[in-house]
This record gives C-alpha cells, sequence and structure tokens, in this order.
C-alpha cells in the first residue's frame, strides 16, 4: 500500500493526554473523538489536518494512557501514518490492533519538515520526501506483526487462530 | 537456562521451557481488567469477533471508576454498556458504585491479583500488580476484547532492567518518591517496552501499598511492567483473600539483565515532579516559592490506606490554608472505612479536606476537582501531562501524601518537616 500526504511534525513525548484529552473520553465514536485530535498541543490541528496526512514526531510517541480513543482519533481525523523515532508500547499496540499503520524511522524524522510531502509503501517501510527528494528505509515489522496487520487487526486474526475455549 | 522473572512467568503461560527477550508469543491470561472509559469500546470489539460467551465468568473484572459515580449523561451511557453486558455475560467481578474502588487499589483487595500471574488490564496503570510479582500491563480496548473471547494475548517478551535500592530511607520518603526519583533519572522512555525489576533491602521493607506505589509508575518511565519478587509480605497480604491458587516465579541468580541501576535511598529527599512530565523531580529542598491552589490526595498511586494515614499524621490538629481546595479520595469502599474507623477521615475533614467517593475522576481531569485556566495543584497522582487534570494553561506537581498535606497546610509545595 502507497500513502501520501503532508507532514505534521511534533517533538518527544506527545502523550495520550494532548492526543485526545480525557474530557473527552466520555464518548466512542471516533468522529467526535477526531474533532478533539491534538487539541492541547496543536489547537489547528483538528480544523486543518487532511485526509491521508503524516504524523512525524520525536520519542516516545503517545506516551501515557492506555486509551485506544487515541489511535482512534488521530485514524478518523484523516491521518494516514505515523512515523516516529519510538513509540510507547501501549500506543504501538492499539495502533497495530485498530489497524493505523505506523513506522520507526529516526533518520525520517531528523530529515523532514512541517509540511513536507511524503510518499510511503508501508510494506518495504521506504519513505520518500517529495519535497526534498530525498529516501529514507524505516524499520520493517516482526513476522507475527505482519500477520496481525494481514489479517486486518488483531480482532480478525484472533478469530483465525485463537478459537474460543 | 537461566532466566528473569517476566521470562519465566511468560514461559509458562505460553507453554514453552525457555523464552527470551525479543520473542513474540501468544500466552494465556489469568485476568482481564477494564473500566469505563476502556470497556464499551472493548465491548464494541467483542461483539464483532462473533464469540457468544468470555472466555472465563471469573476471569474478568469490570470496574466503572473513571468518570463514575456517573459524571454526565454520555458517561452514564457508557457505564451502562458495561453494566449490561457484565450482567448478560454473568461477569463474576463487576463493581458497582457502592462496592467499586479504584480498580487497582480495588483488585489487590479482592484476592484477584496473584504472585505469577499475567494480567491485562485496559488502563495503563495495570502495572501496579507488579508488586505482587505479577506480569501485568496494560493494553488498548481491542486486546481486552480478544483476550476477554480468548484468554490470550499476544506478547514481545521484554529485556529486564533492574533496580536496587539499598541504604536508610530518610523521614517522609517512602515508594513515591523512590519511583519519582527513578524516573527522574532514566526519563520517562528510559524503560520502554522493557520490564522493570524492583530488588533490595529498601523495597524488601516497603509494605504492600508502598511496592504498588512503586510497580503503579513503571508506565511513566514507559515499562511494560515493573516486578518486585513476591515475599513474606506478600504472602501475609494474599494469605487470606487469594481467590485463586498461584505459582511464585524468582529471577535466577545469573539470570541476564540489559542494565542494572543502583540507589543508595540515603540520599534521596521527597521527591517533587514539576509539569509537564513525571521525569521534572527534584528535591523538595530545591522547590522554591511555588503558590498552589489545590490538593488532591488519592488515586490508584496514593490511595490506600497507609497513604491516608500519612496524609493524616501531617495534617493533625491543623488547618489547610484558606485558598486552597484539599480533596482526598480515599482508593476502596474498604479503604474509606477502615480510614473512618481509625479517625483519618475526621482529622482530614477537621483539617478543611472534601473527602470523596471513591474515583479517578480528578487525576485525569474527568470530574470532582477540575483545575481552571493558570491553576496549579500538588497531586498524589501519576502524570503531570499539558492538561492532565484539566485546562490546558493548568499546572500538576507530583508528590507524596505527607508533601501534598503540608503543601495543603502552608498553600504552597512544602515539605512535612516545615509545619510539623
Amino acid at each position: 500500500m502507497i500513502l501520501t500526504g503532508k507532514v505534521w511534525k511534533y517533538g518527544d513525548d506527545v502523550d495520550t493526554d494532548v492526543i485526545i484529552p480525557a474530557r473527552y473520553l466520555n464518548t466512542s465514536v471516533p468522529s467526535e473523538l477526531a474533532k478533539h485530535c491534538m487539541e492541547d498541543i496543536d489547537e489547528t490541528f483538528a480544523t486543518n489536518v487532511k485526509s491521508g496526512d503524516i504524523i512525524v514526531a520525536e520519542d516516545n510517541f503517545g506516551c501515557g494512557s492506555s486509551r485506544e480513543h487515541a489511535p482512534i482519533a488521530i485514524k478518523a481525523s484523516g491521518v494516514s501514518l505515523i512515523i516516529a523515532n519510538t513509540f510507547a508500547r501501549i500506543f504501538y499496540r492499539n495502533s497495530i490492533n485498530v489497524g493505523l499503520p505506523i513506522l520507526e524511522c529516526a533518520e525520517a524524522v531528523e530529515d523532514i519538515k512541517a509540511g513536507d510531502k511524503l510518499e510511503v509503501n508501508i510494506e518495504t517501510g521506504v519513505i520518500k520526501n517529495l519535497t526534498k527528494n530525498n529516501e529514507y528505509q524505516a524499520n520493517g515489522f516482526p513476522e507475527f506483526m505482519k500477520e496481525i496487520i494481514d489479517a486486518g487487526g488483531l480482532v480478525n486474526y484472533a478469530r483465525e487462530n485463537w478459537g474460543n475455549k | 537456562m537461566s532466566m528473569t522473572m517476566v521470562e519465566k512467568i511468560i514461559a509458562a503461560h505460553a507453554g514453552k521451557e525457555k523464552v527470551e527477550p525479543g520473542d513474540l508469543v501468544a500466552v494465556d491470561l489469568d485476568l482481564v481488567l477494564g473500566n469505563d472509559v476502556t470497556t464499551p469500546m472493548a465491548v464494541n470489539e467483542f461483539k464483532k469477533i462473533g464469540f457468544n460467551d468470555v472466555y472465563d465468568k471469573n476471569r474478568i473484572a469490570i470496574v466503572p471508576d473513571h468518570f463514575a459515580p456517573n459524571k454526565d449523561i454520555k458517561s452514564a451511557e457508557q457505564c451502562k454498556i458495561i453494566r449490561e453486558f457484565s450482567y448478560e455475560k454473568e461477569i463474576k467481578n463487576y463493581f458497582e458504585i457502592g462496592e467499586m474502588g479504584i480498580e487497582h487499589c480495588l483488585l489487590p483487595e479482592k484476592g484477584l491479583v496473584l504472585p505469577g500471574d499475567i494480567i491485562i488490564g485496559a488502563d495503563s496503570h495495570t502495572c501496579t500488580y507488579g508488586a505482587f510479582g505479577a506480569l501485568a500491563t496494560g493494553i488498548g480496548s481491542t486486546d481486552m476484547a480478544v483476550g476477554m473471547a480468548t484468554g490470550k494475548a499476544w506478547m514481545k517478551v521484554p529485556e529486564t532492567i533492574k533496580f536496587n535500592y539499598t541504604g536508610k530511607l530518610n523521614k517522609w520518603v517512602g515508594g513515591k518518591d523512590l519511583i519519582l526519583y527513578t524516573i527522574g533519572d532514566i526519563g520517562v522512555d528510559g524503560a520502554l517496552y522493557k520490564a522493570m525489576e524492583f530488588t533490595g533491602e529498601v523495597v524488601e521493607n516497603l509494605s504492600m501499598a508502598g511496592r504498588m506505589t512503586m510497580s503503579n509508575m513503571a508506565i511513566e518511565a514507559g515499562g511494560k511492567c515493573g516486578l518486585i519478587e513476591p515475599d513474606e509480605t506478600t504472602f501475609e497480604y494474599i494469605k487470606d483473600i487469594a481467590q485463586r491458587d498461584y505459582k511464585v516465579f524468582k529471577s535466577d541468580k545469573d539470570a541476564k539483565y540489559l542494565k542494572c541501576y543502583e540507589y543508595d535511598v540515603s540520599k534521596i529527599e521527597p521527591q517533587v515532579a514539576f509539569p509537564h512530565l513525571p521525569e521534572n523531580t527534584r528535591g523538595i529542598s530545591e522547590v522554591g516559592d511555588i503558590k498552589i491552589d489545590q490538593v488532591v490526595i488519592g488515586s490508584c498511586t496514593n490511595g490506600r490506606l497507609e497513604d491516608l494515614r500519612l496524609a493524616a499524621e501531617v495534617l493533625k490538629g491543623k488547618k489547610k490554608a484558606k485558598h486552597i481546595r484539599l480533596i482526598v479520595f480515599p482508593g476502596t469502599q474498604k479503604i474509606y472505612l477502615d480510614a473512618m474507623k481509625e479517625g483519618i477521615i475526621e482529622t482530614l475533614i477537621k483539617a478543611g479536606a472534601a473527602v470523596s467517593t471513591p474515583t479517578c475522576g480528578p487525576c485525569l481531569g474527568g470530574h470532582m476537582g477540575v483545575l481552571a485556566k493558570g491553576e496549579r495543584a500538588v497531586s498524589t497522582t501519576n502524570r503531570n501531562f499539558v492538561g492532565r487534570m484539566g485546562h490546558p494553561e493548568s499546572e500538576v506537581y507530583l508528590t507524596n501524601p505527607a508533601v501534598a498535606a503540608a503543601s495543603a497546610i502552608m498553600g504552597k509545595i512544602a515539605g512535612p518537616e516545615e509545619v510539623m
């Protein structure tokens, strides 16, 4: 799958409380959550983000709460992919489980600026920066995780592989 | 064949002789947990899976604690979803208002978390149960749904980092200060994807409450879990309440650790984590003059009887500063009752505290103590992110209960020595 989009750039430790503040967690409706996505770190995000846009951030993206509302809010806002140096553990799991593509690539994070246009091949992990005409290689997923992604998320994977006791 | 505690627990639950860091395995779960924020989404996913029943009615715990007692109509609808699901699936450990508490205070009290368990919870502070020598870790709603349906989860075997604490604890220094100091040292991603193991004479001498406070905040260093080897203190706590058989796993003497940190606790004073990350720690003597508006004592981090006792010791016979809102929320109904019997609640109320029914409310800016623009709080909770307790331009300073109590009296961040 090839994704193309414009970059929103953020720094270290973007936590789940700024991705989707707890005051909006009294609902699980994705479109409602998307309205407040990134609100406490970037008031312009929710209104200006375009379908296909890509978030690029530095270390420990998604730290904090286990709320799956965080990757869901980002996905529902139209973001097609997140690239970071590292992701916090639960956010990483949740993103894979809900089918929000994420890639770890320090080289790309260092070079990419806000507003750059990217073209990304999710299968190969090749990130092309169309604005700068540069190319970066992201870390691949382990085989087991690829199976979950290929199955279309954990629910499908579990149904096919784990059965009921 | 040497393994750490976490490796042994995963191997045993994956039906393997041995696992190594980096292995991806499917494990059998001893308990699956969710709350009113995360469970409604899990109920949706559960329905998608297409199974009729949960894998084991006794091994699922559902606790409405975040926005409960219901703070508004939307929250009421969320709580209704999980209540109806719990009744329909005959979930034994669904705890209604009046029986419930803050999940990570409640489940240990009910004997539901035991040594050697693998527990997943759709709440990041599920790592609290590492204090019992269990592998307990936070996951999201989809993992919870699949866990409820199949009793399984996928896991990557983490590398383990050891944190060894020796020396004599200073007065007013406890589990909260040890973990804040540690996070201050290694950073909020210092244990990213890793298992933390807390060891040494200081940890051995901590009560279960102190140990739970430490394990609770493993996630604030990015950790997958934070384990403490079970010992007599653990067995004494669970002996009359354990709901299941359990097996104790201990790290081999020659187990391989990614890193080992050594801390001489005699050098550690009460810690204050400044906005907006738990790693921004300073000793209380280095804080300076910081006026505050609100003090919150409670939560899954510091809402246990011992924590309230400590706050009452500092507040006894004194009054909070006039302009301060002092909010205390005991972790469970049992803790509330025990605190009443001991006279703690009376002491707190006489000192000017508002004592709340158990809820996560103020910790995550949900209800029962939300901050306005520009306000500052001292809180015994676990996170001080931007907007965590309310307005994005409010500030949270994390401390232990004694410092929080002293700060309420002084109206600014203060150590207990300044008021005792």
